[in-house]
């Protein structure tokens, strides 16, 4: 589903991420880990092609995103931001707005009919005709992933989706993640410091330090010894209720 | 993501009714909207120094005889150029204005903030003052103000989709770019305007008021042709307005080309601005208020809020030209100074009571 290779990409000649090199299959979640500033946003912005790669390829279903007019990645990937500017729309139609790939001149029945089901199955329905600008964050993060799925693409890239969000929101939007991605075989790429919360709805992981991959793989990677390495913070790992636990012994 | 198409193919719903409802709304506004616009329009017909009636402006547009020699005169060739111009002017200054207001990211994005109207009438006084002096006799053309007002505010435009396209700067950089060039050709027009002699100064300075008196047949033509490609374009990019409305990193998300789409956008809003400032004059506040009016009653969705913002704008200069006539008949105040009456303190009021639903 995802290949990607040799990924370089750098900031005013300065070297931000090195030699990224992982795979994805369909249906399944990936999380970027690692600390604050260590290039996951960057990342998912390459994959995306919102920045501009210095080297490397991106392989979606056998095509290489690089070489793809960027309607047509709009088509095969579905970026939820950090932050979307609440503007003065209706939910409803800034869902909507995630037909923008797939239309010409404007939207037609069948964009309006993939936007409701969309609604219908995130239980969307009482917030489809209120103003995203009088939303909370939680309500404008289910908008944006929202949006993200009508766009119907192969893969969903999410940045830091839980960040400010209380529990119950937090577990929502990462279930309805994992959801969509074990009935619809969409992979998800999500960057998170949640280490926890990546365990529970996790597939594979990507540990990143210094720009590089430290670390990938399934939840073997996932050790006291990885995780010091990557945050410089001593931890063991417990189970509680069946869930793996990393908790700091600092 | 064949699930979604399936799922479509199996469940033919409707839309739900509050959201047709929701959108009749905005619809209606824009109707209610077009059929104020003309009655403004049939209104500003019968006003001015000859006292025509309904019946002699009725025959006089139509083509039949009328009871006074100059009936079909006054009515061809002055009232409708005239308020053919307030619409078409008031159109291309606001849907300039609620593009600007999106691309630059910024409620104070206007023509003005580009410093267009600045450069134009730089252009005009420099113009104004060749043709007094004889500086360039080769260059002494009928129009020749019209003409100079224009290229300057495309080479203010040009100057800053330069600056925009080279240094890859940001909307934020853009405005400011645009306020320094604002006040480096109002230094110029100064400079100018101090060494200008008695006879000249009084024609700079009428000609910086806007003045919809200017509008002739051929103007119209060409002001209508602009404005007319323009909304086009404007209304053809709705959804990527829509979309760089929600941040520059979601419009790329959704395929959207920001940075052309920015870049294009600014140069059709300058152009279509400078042949309507170049026409007739510098008429202000109606590319910064009437966006603003208009999303108070549509909200920011651009499917809606670029038809209000034409129909509102034309709204505005055609009741403002009304009533520069009307103020203190026989004289005409220049328009600009009654959009700007009109316009803030309805504006003030619509901030105040906030967005309607």
């Amino acid at each position: 589903m995802l290949k990607i290779r040799e990924l370089q990409f750098d900031y005013k000649k300065r070297e931000v991420l090195r030699e990224i090199e992982f795979d994805l299959n369909p249906g399944e979640v990936l999380t970027i880990l690692g600390p604050n500033g260590v290039g996951k946003t960057t990342l998912l912005r390459c994959i995306n092609t919102i920045l501009a790669p210095k080297s490397g390829s991106i392989i979606v279903e056998g095509e290489n995103v690089l070489e793809l007019p960027r309607i047509e990645i709009a088509k095969r990937l579905g970026y939820v931001p950090q932050n979307t500017e609440p503007s003065r729309l209706t939910a409803f139609d800034a869902i909507l707005l995630g037909r923008k790939p797939h239309i010409e001149w404007g939207m037609k029945e069948k964009d309006m009919k993939i936007t409701r089901q969309v609604i219908s199955d995130m239980g969307m329905e009482e917030l489809a005709l209120r103003y995203i600008d009088e939303m909370s964050g939680g309500e404008l993060q289910k908008v944006s992933l929202a949006r993200a799925l009508v766009q119907q693409p192969r893969i969903l890239l999410l940045d830091e989706p839980t960040n400010s969000l209380d529990l119950k929101n937090q577990l929502g939007i990462l279930n309805t993640v994992v959801e969509v991605a074990r009935k619809e075989h969409v992979s998800a790429v999500i960057s998170m410091h949640d280490i926890n919360l990546a365990i529970r709805y996790s597939d594979r992981y990507v540990l990143i330090k210094d720009g590089e991959v430290f670390a990938h793989g399934k939840e073997e990677v996932i050790t006291p010894e990885n995780i010091e390495a990557v945050y410089g913070v001593k931890v063991t790992i417990g189970e509680v209720s069946g869930y793996k636990m990393v908790v700091p012994l600092e | 993501m064949e699930y979604y198409c399936k799922k479509y193919e199996d469940e033919v719903g409707t839309l739900p009714e509050e959201y047709r409802s929701y959108i009749g709304r905005k619809v209606s506004f824009i109707l209610l909207s077009i059929l104020l616009t003309g009655g403004i329009f049939l209104y500003s017909l019968s006003v001015g120094n000859a006292d025509l009636t309904i019946f002699e402006i009725t025959r006089a547009i139509l083509g039949m005889p009328t009871e006074l020699t100059h009936s079909k005169s006054i009515i061809w060739n002055l009232r409708i150029p005239r308020a053919i111009a307030a619409i078409i002017a008031g159109v291309a200054l606001s849907i300039s204005g609620v593009v600007l207001q999106s691309i630059l990211r910024n409620p104070l994005g206007s023509p003005y903030t580009l410093g267009i109207s600045h450069a134009a009438a730089f252009g005009a006084t420099l113009s104004i003052l060749a043709g007094t002096r004889n500086w360039l006799p080769m260059l002494d053309l009928p129009y020749m103000t019209t003409f100079s007002a224009f290229a300057f505010s495309l080479i203010s435009t040009l100057t800053i989709l330069a600056i925009a396209k080279y240094k890859n700067a940001t909307p934020e950089v853009l405005i400011l770019v645009g306020v320094a060039l604002s006040s480096l050709l109002t230094a110029a027009t100064m400079l100018l305007q101090f060494f200008a002699d008695d006879s000249e100064l009084p024609q700079i300075v009428f000609w910086t008021f806007g003045d919809l008196g200017r509008a002739y047949w051929e103007s119209i033509y060409i002001m209508g042709f602009i404005t007319l490609l323009s909304s086009a374009y404007f209304l053809y990019n709705r959804w990527n307005y829509n979309a760089i409305d929600a941040g520059d990193e979601v419009a790329r998300g959704l395929g959207v080309n920001v940075d052309r789409v920015r870049l294009t956008g600014m140069l059709v809003a300058s152009l279509a601005t400078a042949v309507a400032v170049s026409f007739l004059g510098i008429i202000g506040f109606v590319g910064l208020v009437c966006p603003h009016i208009a999303r108070r009653f549509v909200g920011d969705d651009q499917r809606f809020l670029i038809p209000s913002a034409c129909i509102v704008g034309a709204v505005l200069l055609l009741a403002s030209d009304v009533a520069a006539r009307l103020i203190i008949a026989p004289y005409v105040l220049p328009v600009g100074i009654i959009t700007a009456f009109m316009g803030a303190p309805l504006f003030l009021y619509l901030l105040i009571r906030g967005y309607s639903h």
